[in-house]
């Protein structure tokens, strides 16, 4: 194979994000973008930048600020033989889609009968960390979770980012694809024939046998880094990137924890009915007696994400709280 | 619903059984939808507010006041980027031009200058809410001229005038010319549902609006010109009750969907 076809090269989760969207406007005419100043703004976050320039206005459409509408167009466009992307800024915002979302796209194949599929993905910001305050840093993953009729999923990776939205596009179902804010500058190596990758399965990004380290998009980098400074006390922990909210993939958490009989779940979203809540409650009922420890769990703290950095800080997870959650849960004092 | 042809998309509210049953969707196929049985055009799974039916492109059937209006905007838009000339129909009532979705809606609509229609059935209650208490502004037609949309208002209890407006409304859509509203004056003469006492009107303004009745009128209309003799009328009255009776007894015959089925659809199936 060609030297410059087999070598891995630095890319931005952006990039892959932008790669990803362009492919699959490439690859298939019933796709298009639409979302708030994705087409001359370039996009919120610069994910789209160029794709205008490339695609044309009636495929890479500029909306105005009226989230149900074009959400719910997007449902429409699905629903009549289109494979439309919808670009959300920020999931606080998508709550204003909330009855398109809830009330049409999760219920229409069910309530019809299975007459109807909904091929659309509806892309939206996520997470805090930005200095943003509280209607722009929310985390709603877990909320979005609870909903049966869609797919949830959370790249947290550069290959996820690659590969996680043709394999959307291609599901039957609606998807909702969050990317939390705070990854797009993520930089690293992809390999050059990255593409479609699965949404069904959680992944094992770190192999360890004390301890099972749950979580999932913006918290991956965070715990990774946790995994390490815990490998430097002694404690060897596995660290499980869930991937996909819903359906959730419990058989791979479960394997871990019959490995490491503890648990830690580390999840952006508040603490109180929160996606880790719900893990934990399918730990209760499924693998009870595997476990060694309670299991524990890092959030966000029950507050409004606050602006000044400190506060935001202290409000979300960060490397020390899951250390010493981690630590606890192994027994060792903190 | 003779304007339309069988590849337009038709979007419709809650109260959607006539707008089912003109489209072509059998009568039994509906009945059984009601009663919730399997052979019910959405597997029973819907009901009363959510007639589903694929093969007419009926596309429910929302109990969300407004809610259809959004996907309309889609369902049209996929044609305009298709090249096709389709016309997607969305009823509604007056209540849903209280709602955000219906502004939001009209506007990107306009904006992008898409086929569909948007057809409001004004029958001045949104359940006991009368227009006037609700709207600041009554002149709904205005309100979509406002998003540069053209509009018309006609007496929706004159078949003719219905039929006439709408085909035309919809021919226009159909060349190119853009998102049409088109308002209909009517009157709902029973109670919005089963729990409804109907408090907020009167009993005289109900029958005063049955006299308006848009089958007795058109039927007195044919008669007066000639075109329906009572030999004729008797037949079609006939053909109706029996295609009643062939509905209810296709319901009760029907069958409920197995319990096990519960959790299929949710997600389309995966191949393994």
């Amino acid at each position: 194979m060609n030297e410059t076809l087999t070598k891995v090269r630095i890319t931005t989760y952006r990039e892959a994000l932008r790669e990803a969207l362009r492919e699959a406007l490439q690859r298939d005419e019933r796709v298009f973008l639409m979302g708030e100043d994705v087409g001359r703004y370039g996009g919120t976050y610069a994910v789209s930048k160029g794709l205008l320039e490339e695609f044309g206005e009636a495929r890479i459409r500029d909306t105005p600020l009226s989230e149900s509408a074009f959400v719910g167009a997007g449902i429409g466009a699905a629903l009549n033989g289109m494979l439309p992307i919808v670009e959300v800024m920020t999931c606080n915002f998508s709550l204003l889609a909330l009855d398109q979302i809830v009330n049409n796209a999760a219920t229409i194949r069910h309530m019809s009968g299975g007459q109807f599929s909904i091929p659309l993905v509806i892309r939206m910001a996520t997470g805090a960390g930005r200095q943003l305050a509280a209607q722009h840093s929310h985390s709603f993953e877990g909320w979005y979770a609870h909903i049966p009729g869609i797919r949830i999923v959370t790249p947290a990776t550069l290959e996820d980012a690659r590969g996680m939205l043709w394999t959307a596009l291609m599901d039957p179902d609606p998807v909702i694809m969050f990317e939390n804010a705070l990854l797009y500058n993520l930089e690293g190596e992809l390999a050059p024939g990255a593409g479609a990758v699965d949404i069904d399965r959680a992944a094992v990004r770190r192999a360890g046998s004390d301890l099972t380290l749950v979580t999932y998009g913006g918290s991956l980098g965070k715990t990774l880094q946790s995994a390490e400074r815990l490998a430097a006390e002694g404690v060897s922990a596995e660290v499980i990137d869930l991937r996909t909210l819903r359906p959730l993939d419990m058989p791979t958490v479960l394997a871990s924890l019959g490995k490491t009989h503890r648990m830690v779940i580390i999840d952006e979203g508040w603490k109180s009915g929160s996606l880790a809540a719900e893990i934990m409650a399918r730990v209760m009922e499924e693998a009870f007696f595997e476990l060694d420890a309670p299991v524990a769990r890092v959030c966000s703290a029950e507050v409004p994400i606050p602006y000044p950095k400190h506060l935001e800080d202290a409000a979300i997870p960060q490397v020390g709280t899951i250390v010493d959650a981690a630590l606890r849960t192994v027994n060792r004092h903190v | 619903m003779p304007a339309l042809q069988p590849e337009d998309a038709i979007l419709a509210t809650y109260r959607e059984h006539g707008h089912a049953l003109v489209r072509g969707i059998p009568a039994e196929a509906i009945m059984a939808e009601m009663y919730g049985k399997y052979e019910g055009c959405s597997h029973g799974r819907g009901g009363s507010m959510h007639i589903f039916d694929s093969r007419t492109r009926f596309y429910g059937g929302s109990a969300i006041v407004g809610g259809g209006l959004p996907l309309a905007v889609g369902f049209a838009l996929a044609d305009k980027l298709k090249h096709r000339p389709r016309v997607t129909a969305c009823f509604f009532g007056e209540g849903a031009v209280a709602e955000g979705e219906f502004h939001e809606s009209l506007n990107l609509a306009s904006l992008w200058q898409v086929p569909a229609l948007f057809l409001c059935e004004n029958n001045l209650y949104a359940m006991g809410t009368a227009l006037e208490r609700s709207e600041a502004d009554t002149d709904l037609c205005e309100k979509a001229r406002s998003y540069r949309i053209a509009a018309r208002s006609v007496d929706g209890m004159d078949v003719m005038a219905v039929m006439e407006a709408t085909a035309q409304a919809a021919a226009e859509v159909r060349a190119g010319g853009g998102p049409q509203f088109i308002e209909f004056r009517t009157y709902r003469f029973r109670a919005h549902s089963m729990f409804d006492p109907e408090l907020y009107r009167s009993k005289a303004e109900v029958e005063q609006w049955k006299k308006r009745c848009p089958i007795r009128a058109f039927t007195t209309r044919l008669q007066v010109e000639g075109l329906l003799d009572e030999a004729r009328l008797a037949a079609i009255e006939a053909d109706v009750a029996a295609e009643i009776t062939r509905a209810v007894a296709f319901a009760e015959a029907a069958t409920w969907e197995p319990v096990e089925n519960l959790t299929r659809d949710v997600y389309t199936a995966r191949a393994a």
